[in-house]
């Protein structure tokens, strides 16, 4: 297990830097975790977030894309348009959630 | 044990590294269960942020013809996974009733009909290309092609076309 300082506080992440305790994240935490990879939140990137935490919440699964574009209302393109290149992994880190399970 | 590290890694999204990959996979079966494993695959590439391509040349213009493509069909008849006596899978109605039951199956777990994936992957910037001598075989023009089908092209298009790809045949 291993605790890493973020924003001046301990987070427990994986070797990757993924939170896995998806309990201590906050909104302050996604700002940072954000600009670790070179993205600035906007609105849209708040709704996919959110969607993807409390869709986590629910099922206890990480949404893949086509989740996200069913249920929560971020079409493929938008997403890849939010987090360039590998959208639902980066989503997760920033959501502090795991990455995605799913095959589709 | 818990290790406290003063800086948090941060995960290498490789961003770099995956635009120089680069993806395509032959589809040229028309049958149901074989037009998934090329869709999977090139929706989980798309994903990694690998450039990808799909070549839909013989059966598997079914997957692109508008006609057919939301109707392809699962038949049971001489497949040995299926765990079925053989007399028994040739009987009236079986490829209606095993094609019906994949696609609940298919539903089931909330993966998508075949155009719908097609949408999804071009959506996720796949690009679709038809084989010109299948179009000649079977008198298929651009108009009877799913509209997402960039291009009906030659096979020495697509050998220009994977340059530097990996080439998965399904």
């Amino acid at each position: 297990m291993t605790v890493a300082v973020i924003e001046g506080r301990d987070v427990h992440v994986d070797a990757e830097g993924f939170l896995t305790d998806p309990t201590e994240w906050d909104e302050a935490l996604a700002e940072t975790l954000a600009s670790n990879i070179g993205i600035g939140l906007t609105d849209r990137h708040w709704s996919a977030i959110r969607f993807a935490r409390s869709d986590h919440a629910a099922t206890g699964e990480t949404p893949t894309l086509r989740r996200m574009a069913a249920a929560g209302g971020v079409s493929t393109k938008e997403m890849f348009a939010l987090f360039p290149m590998k959208p639902a992994k980066k989503m997760a880190y920033v959501a502090g959630l795991p990455k995605p399970v799913g095959c589709v | 044990m818990t290790t406290t590290l003063a800086t948090a890694p941060i995960p290498n999204f490789d961003d770099g590294a995956a635009t120089t990959r680069k993806l395509c996979i032959i589809c040229s079966k028309g049958s149901l269960d074989m037009a998934y494993p090329g869709l999977v695959l090139a929706n989980a590439a798309l994903g990694e942020g690998v450039e990808t391509h799909l070549f839909f040349t013989f059966w598997g213009f079914d997957m692109i013809n508008k006609e057919t493509m939301a109707h392809l069909k699962f038949t049971p008849v001489g497949n040995p996974a299926t765990h079925m006596p053989p007399w028994l899978m040739g009987l009236p109605g079986m490829t209606a009733f095993a094609t019906h039951m994949m696609k609940k199956q298919i539903e089931g777990i909330d993966v998508p009909d075949v155009p719908e994936f097609l949408e999804m992957i071009t959506d996720a910037g796949g690009h679709l290309w038809a084989c010109r001598m299948s179009a000649d075989m079977m008198h298929i023009g651009e108009d009877q092609l799913y509209e997402r089908v960039e291009g009906i092209i030659s096979a020495a298009d697509f050998i220009e076309l994977s340059e530097g790809a990996q080439t998965i045949f399904v």
